[in-house]
């Protein structure tokens, strides 16, 4: 569905991308895991040009964006076919919980207002939230903001969603109810690349496991293989320090 | 010291009122139009945009650096001479003018530090769902800003409308400009000019108490 080709990120003279090749199939769900500081977070943010990388490659069905010379509308595409999960929610604080999943909904695809919002009421009943609807993201916790948010990513439509460490802000109590939302958004075949530090969760959700230090994928396969038997020293020091 | 003359108070009270209606139509023109360009000028220090850029901050520089007074009369009395064409401009229309330009520096500055204080996970949550920076702008920085630059933007407002008390030196019979015309007929200084800073303070005290009301519902979606 999205091939990567080469990707590379440097900050202040630092690559934290490092030539990443990554073809994502679609239904596929990802879990990208690894020490921190390692790019992981940048590749999400690369693919939904939240940063711009200095050099590499997206294919789309069979269309071929340059990173570097993106224009305006390819870079528009991109946002449109991938929906972020932030770390931090990131939910629009002036705006309830209705409006911040119908928002994209009527601004950047102009939906008719009343559409959205039905859209944007199912979506609140279906991830448990329908009588928060009209509750500023301020006033809620924040598991129910993260679900909010997940709620967002589910009114895009968006080919793929772009997890990124959907529970690292979260109070332990919250954390549940946000990955069951998500591994239950993930047994819909939704394709999904998921950043986490929650191994469980990334061995029950994910087809395919990446491990990444240094910028680079240094191992990957499926959950059974990289959790029990990995090949790489580096992936196994890194498992035995987190399982 | 001799007594106030009372009966001069309460008899100029109703006459003085009556020009208080141009003086609010000015302040309340000069402030839409004002915070309409600080808006446009705030937008274009955040996002850079070259050249305009530059000219923004010559802009404001000026009319920041100059007394208001003298932009005033700039307007009235020197460009004029310059411009055939603006001789045609009265009174009215150069104090709007001149209180917008001179307040839409510094409301610019006040809207910008605004716009640069809201979170940066609301700029990019904008940017990752698709929209453009017109879009980001118009629904969520701003609204945001809005809340965080009001207090600061309705004391300009206030000192706007104290503000153009000046547009009597152009000519123009508002409230200062009639209570300097009545005074002028009766001798009674005192007397007129405490009629004139008690309706002043009357409006600004009003406009404070709508301040509260203001600020209580752009708070409404950071309460708990």
């Amino acid at each position: 569905m999205i091939q990567i080709r080469g990707l590379t990120k440097i900050y202040n003279g630092v690559p934290v991308l490092n030539g990443i090749d990554l073809d994502i199939e679609k239904g596929e769900r990802i879990a990208i895991i690894g020490p921190s500081g390692t790019g992981k977070s940048t590749l999400l943010r690369c693919l939904n040009f939240l940063e711009t990388p200095e050099k590499g490659e997206y294919i789309l069905d069979g269309k071929t964006i340059d990173v570097q010379k993106a224009n305006a509308a390819q870079i528009k595409e991109m946002r449109l076919r991938t929906a972020f999960i932030f770390q931090n929610y990131a939910l629009f604080a002036n705006k309830t919980a209705r409006e911040n999943i119908a928002e994209g909904l009527i601004t950047v695809r102009g939906e008719p207002k009343e559409a959205a919002f039905e859209r944007s009421d199912a979506i609140l009943r279906d991830i448990g939230m329908a009588e928060k609807a009209d509750a500023y993201p301020a006033s809620l916790s924040g598991g129910q903001q993260q679900r909010v948010g997940i709620g967002r990513a589910m009114a895009s439509d968006a080919e793929l969603m772009l997890v990124d460490e959907p529970t690292s802000a979260l109070d332990p109590e919250w954390v549940d109810e946000v990955l069951q939302l998500l591994t239950r958004v993930a047994q819909a075949h939704q394709t999904m690349l998921i950043v986490t530090h929650e191994m469980a969760f990334a061995k029950e959700i994910a087809d395919r496991v990446l491990f990444m230090e240094g910028g680079r994928i240094v191992e990957q396969g499926p959950p059974e293989k990289i959790f029990t038997s990995p090949d790489d020293p580096r992936t196994r020091s890194f498992l035995r320090k987190v399982l | 010291m001799r007594a106030l003359n009372l009966d001069y108070m309460l008899g100029l009270v109703p006459v003085l009122l009556k020009y208080l209606p141009l003086t609010l139509g000015m302040a309340s023109l000069s402030m839409i139009l004002a915070l309409i360009l600080a808006s446009l000028f705030a937008i274009i220090r955040v996002v850079r945009f070259p050249v305009l850029d530059a000219a923004t901050r010559l802009f404001i520089s000026f009319f920041r650096g100059t007394p208001l007074l003298v932009q005033l009369f700039l307007f009235y009395y020197g460009l004029p001479q310059l411009f055939s064409f603006l001789t045609a401009i009265d009174g009215v229309t150069a104090a709007i003018i001149g209180l917008t330009l001179h307040f839409s520096a510094y409301m610019a500055e006040s809207i910008r530090a605004a716009i640069l204080g809201v979170d940066r996970s609301q700029w990019e949550a904008a940017k990752s769902i698709g929209m453009s920076t017109g879009q980001m702008m118009r629904r969520i920085i701003l609204p945001q800003a809005a809340r965080v630059a009001a207090p600061t933007l309705i004391n300009y407002f206030i000192d706007l409308i104290k503000s153009t008390s000046l547009a009597f030196t152009l000519g123009v019979t508002e409230l200062m400009g009639a209570a300097q015309k009545e005074a002028a007929g009766s001798f009674l200084y005192f007397e007129t000019f405490i009629v004139v800073a008690v309706i002043y303070w009357a409006v600004v005290e009003s406009l404070a108490f709508i301040q509260t009301r203001i600020e209580n519902r752009l708070s409404k979606a950071v309460s708990r």
